[in-house]
C-alpha cells in the first residue's frame, strides 16, 4: 500500500526536483527539495462550509444556525506549510476539523490528492487517515492518561494493521528519539512528562505512520515560550526531514509568520486574505488584516508609541447572524455604503495574493469589484510603469 | 571591579537587616518566601523576592509557567490560606506590613488599596450574580452606601472600562459577556474603589489580540486616571514592553533580573533573559530561519537545583568555572537601577550579548 503511494509521487517529485533529490534520506538534500511547494497541490478546498444547527422546542425544530465556515476555499501544495489565523471563532478550527473529516461538511468539497474526501465513509477514510494525521492544542487532555507513550504512540499501527519491519517496539522509539525523546520513555506514563513533552508525544503518534499533511491546531500555544520555541524548531526540522505538508492553526501571527509560507487571514467564518508570508506581513491588504497585526505587542520599549494602531472597536458580531454583505464592515474605518450591500469576492489583486475588500491598501488597484478582477492584469503592468517616472 | 560589588553586597544585605521599618516606597517586597509543604517536600514557590514600586508607576513581572509570578501576586493580596502556605519576608503597602497583618486588616485593604484582575474571567467571576450585583457587592464591603449609589457607581464604572449601554448590561449575567466585555466588567469590579495597587495577573492572555489591545490601552488610560501602581504579571514580552517602567524576570521563584524596560530589552544581562528574547518570533524583525530556545524545562520548584537555578539550561554556565554549580548568584546592582543574578563577569555578559545574542535577534 505504501510502496504504491510513494510509486504514484515520485515521477512528479522527480520531475521538479531533480534526479538528486529522489533519495529522501540525505537530510541536506531533502532541504534543497524544498522549491516542491511549486507542485500539485495535495490538498483542496472548494466553499468549504458548516453551519451548526441552533434547534429549540419540543420536536427540536432548527431555528437558526451558527455559520461557523460559510465557504472557504483554498490549496495546500506539496511541502508547504499553511496557516490559518484569525480571533477565537472565526472558523479556523472548525476548517482543521472538516480537513480531517472530524466533522462532515455542510457543503463544499474536499480534495486530497485529487480524491474527494467529503463525503467519504468512515470505513473507507480509514486507509487514508495514514496520510492526513492531527496535532492538537492541548496536549493534556489529548494524551490517554492511563496508557503508556509506548502504547500511545504505537496506537496507530495497531490500528492500521501495521506491521513494522523490526517491530512495532522498535519502531515507536525511533519516532521518539525523532521528535527528541528518549526511547526509554517507552514505558512512561503522560503525567511524568512536562508540557512540552507531552506535545513531542503528540507529534510522535502524529508522525507514527509517516502522514503527507499534518493539521496542527494550535500545537503551540499551550507551551511556554522557551518551550514554544523548542516546538516550533522541531516541526520545522521534521518537514524539513519527512517532507512534510502541514497546515498550521493559531491565532498568534508571529508564529504563523514565522512557521508558515503562505497564510490565510479569517473573519467570521470567511477568509478574508491568503498571500504568501512576506506579502501578508510585508503588505497586508485587508483593513482587518492590518488592525490585526498592528494589535500585536512588540516586544520592543523603544517602538512604544511610534507605531501607527489601527483599534479596533467592539467585539467580533455573532457568527449567528453576521453582518451582511461584507462580514468586517460593522467594524472597518474604511467602510462605506457598498460594502453594506455587496459582499467582495476573495480575488487575486497581485500575483499570488488573494484580498476580499472593496477598498484594499497597498495595492494600486482599488474600488469595487468588477474594478479589482479587470485590474489585476493592467496593475501588474502599471507598477513598473509608476517606478520608472521619477528616474525619467 | 570585584571589590565594588562586593561592597554593593554589603550594603544590600546590611540595608535589610537595618533597614527595618516603614520604607519609603509605596509598594516594598523584601525578602518574600511562600513555600507550600506538599507530600513530596516543600514547593519553594517564591524563595526571596524583593521589589519595590512607586504609584504612578509599572513593574512587569514575566516568567515561565511555574516562576512564582502568580504565587507573588496572591501573596501581596494575603489570598494564601495560612494553614498550607509559609508566608515570610516582608510586604509594605503605604506604611502597613502585610505579611505579620491579622486576616482582618488585609481584609479591609483588599479590594479598596489594592486589587487584583485575574487571568480568566468567566472562572473568577460568579455565574449566578449578575455582574452589577458583583460590583455593587464589592463597592459596599468598603463604602457605606445605599444600594442604588452603589448601583449608580457600578454602571458608572462600567461606563468608564468601555462596556456599551451600561445601564443594561448592568443587569447582565457573565454569561452573556463576551471574553472582552467580561475583561473590562473584571477591571470595573477592581477598580470600583479606587485602589492604589493594582495587580493584573496574565489579563489578556485569555483575549484576542484586538481586544488585548482594546485592554492594554484601558489599563494604560486607568493608571493615568487613578495614577496606581500597577503590577503586571505576564509571560508575554510584547506586552510587558508596551505598559511596564520596570520588568522583573523570574525563574524559579527568584528574581533573575531586574531592570528598566529600555535595558531589558536592550542590554539585558542575564542569560534567560536572552533566553527568553531568542524564543519568541516577532513581527518587527526581519524573520529568522530558526528560533533560538532555551534547552531543556523549566525546574521543579521541589528540587531547584544547586547552585544558580538557571545552569542545566544555560548555554554559558560552562564559562564560570564550575560556580553556577555549587553556589547560588546574588542579585547585585551591575548598573544603576539594573539587577542581574549571574556569575559570568559583566564584561562578559556584554560581550557575548553584543556578539552573540543581539545580532541574532
Amino acid at each position: 500500500m505504501s510502496t504504491e503511494k510513494t510509486a504514484a509521487d515520485t515521477p512528479v517529485e522527480t520531475a521538479e526536483q531533480g534526479p538528486g533529490a529522489a533519495s529522501g534520506t540525505a537530510p541536506s538534500l531533502a532541504k534543497e527539495a524544498r522549491p516542491a511547494r511549486d507542485g500539485e497541490p495535495l490538498l483542496e478546498v472548494d466553499n468549504l462550509g458548516k453551519h451548526f444547527p441552533v434547534t429549540a422546542g419540543l420536536l427540536r425544530r432548527q431555528v437558526a444556525a451558527v455559520k461557523a465556515v460559510d465557504g472557504v476555499s483554498f490549496s495546500v501544495r506539496k511541502g508547504e506549510t499553511l496557516g490559518l489565523v484569525g480571533e477565537s471563532g472565526c472558523g479556523k478550527s472548525t476548517t482543521g476539523r472538516m480537513i480531517m473529516r472530524l466533522l462532515d461538511p455542510s457543503f463544499g468539497k474536499i480534495t486530497f490528492e485529487g480524491e474527494d474526501i467529503t463525503k467519504m465513509s468512515q470505513g473507507r477514510l480509514r486507509p487514508l487517515r495514514r496520510d492526513l494525521q492531527m496535532i492538537f492544542q492541548d496536549p493534556y487532555s489529548s494524551l490517554n492518561p492511563r496508557k503508556t507513550v509506548g502504547a500511545i504512540v504505537g496506537a496507530p499501527f495497531r490500528l492500521q494493521n501495521i506491521e513494522a519491519k523490526q517491530g512495532v517496539k522498535k519502531a515507536v522509539q525511533e519516532i521518539l528519539e525523532l521528535v527528541g525523546l528518549n526511547p526509554e520513555h517507552y514505558n512512561r506514563y503522560p503525567h511524568e512528562f512536562s508540557g512540552g513533552q507531552r506535545q513531542r508525544i503528540g507529534i510522535a503518534r502524529t508522525l507514527a505512520l509517516k502522514p503527507k499533511l499534518i493539521v496542527a491546531d494550535e500545537p503551540v500555544s499551550a507551551l511556554d515560550v522557551s518551550v514554544q520555541a523548542q516546538v516550533v524548531n522541531l516541526l520545522e526540522d521534521l518537514q524539513d526531514e519527512l517532507d512534510l505538508t502541514y497546515v498550521v492553526i493559531a491565532h498568534d501571527l508571529s508564529v504563523v509568520r514565522h512557521i508558515s509560507d503562505r497564510v490565510a487571514v479569517m473573519y467570521l467564518g470567511k477568509i478574508v486574505e491568503l498571500a504568501d508570508r512576506a506579502d501578508l506581513y510585508e503588505r497586508p491588504m485587508h483593513p482587518y488584516t492590518n488592525a490585526l497585526l498592528s494589535a500585536v505587542p512588540i516586544p520592543d520599549p523603544s517602538e512604544r508609541g511610534d507605531r501607527q494602531r489601527i483599534r479596533l472597536q467592539g467585539d467580533v458580531p455573532s457568527p449567528l447572524d453576521p453582518p451582511p454583505a461584507c462580514r468586517f464592515h460593522t467594524r472597518c474605518w474604511k467602510a462605506q455604503d457598498i460594502c453594506k450591500q455587496v459582499e467582495p469576492p476573495l480575488v487575486e489583486l497581485s500575483p499570488g495574493h488573494q484580498a476580499a475588500c472593496h477598498f484594499p491598501e497597498n495595492t494600486t488597484v482599488s474600488a469595487t469589484d468588477e474594478v479589482a478582477r479587470a485590474a489585476v492584469a493592467p496593475a501588474a503592468g502599471a507598477a513598473p510603469a509608476e517606478e520608472s517616472a521619477p528616474e525619467a | 571591579m570585584a571589590r565594588k560589588r562586593q561592597a554593593e553586597l554589603v550594603n544590600d544585605t546590611g540595608e535589610t537587616a537595618a533597614g527595618r521599618g516603614a520604607p519609603t516606597a509605596f509598594l516594598e517586597v523584601r525578602d518574600l518566601k511562600i513555600h507550600f509543604p506538599t507530600d513530596d517536600g516543600l514547593v519553594k514557590s517564591v524563595d526571596g523576592l524583593s521589589f519595590k514600586l512607586e504609584r504612578g508607576s509599572t513593574l512587569g513581572i514575566v516568567g515561565e509557567s511555574g516562576s512564582g509570578k502568580s504565587v507573588t501576586s496572591l501573596g501581596i493580596l494575603g489570598l494564601h490560606n495560612r494553614g498550607n502556605a509559609n508566608v515570610s519576608g516582608e510586604i509594605w503597602l503605604d506604611g502597613t506590613e502585610l505579611v505579620g497583618a491579622s486576616q482582618n486588616e488585609v481584609r479591609r485593604l483588599r479590594g479598596r488599596k489594592m486589587s487584583m484582575i485575574f487571568q480568566d474571567p468567566l472562572s473568577s467571576m460568579h455565574p449566578f450574580y449578575t455582574v452589577g450585583k458583583q460590583i455593587i457587592e464589592a463597592y459596599r464591603v468598603h463604602n457605606d452606601v445605599s444600594k442604588q449609589v452603589a448601583r449608580k457607581h457600578a454602571i458608572d464604572m462600567l461606563g468608564r472600562v468601555g462596556i456599551p449601554k451600561p445601564d443594561q448590561r448592568v443587569d447582565d449575567y457573565p454569561h452573556q459577556f463576551s471574553g472582552g466585555m467580561r475583561q473590562r466588567a473584571m477591571i470595573a469590579m477592581a477598580l470600583s474603589c479606587d485602589p492604589e495597587l493594582l495587580i493584573a495577573d496574565e489579563p489578556t492572555t485569555a483575549l484576542d489580540v484586538t481586544v488585548q489591545a482594546q485592554i492594554l490601552d484601558l489599563i494604560r488610560d486607568l493608571q493615568q486616571e487613578f495614577n496606581s501602581a500597577i503590577i503586571m504579571i505576564t509571560h508575554d514580552l510584547g506586552v510587558v514592553a508596551e505598559l511596564s517602567d520596570d520588568i522583573l524576570v523570574m525563574y524559579a521563584g527568584r528574581c533573575a533580573e531586574y531592570a528598566s524596560v529600555e535595558d531589558a530589552f536592550h542590554r539585558p544581562l542575564h542569560p534567560y533573559t536572552w533566553g527568553l528574547l531568542g524564543s519568541m518570533p516577532r513581527l518587527d524583525r526581519e524573520r529568522s530561519e530558526r528560533l533560538m530556545p532555551i534547552k531543556g524545562t523549566p525546574p521543579s520548584l521541589i528540587n531547584v537545583p544547586e547552585g544558580c537555578a538557571f545552569n542545566p539550561r544555560c548555554a554559558y554556565c560552562d564559562l564560570t568555572g564550575g560556580k553556577s554549580t555549587t553556589e547560588r548568584p546574588e542579585l547585585l546592582e551591575v548598573e544603576p537601577g539594573h539587577k542581574a543574578a549571574c556569575h559570568l563577569s559583566l564584561e562578559k555578559r556584554r560581550e557575548i550579548w553584543d556578539s552573540e545574542i543581539r545580532p541574532k535577534l
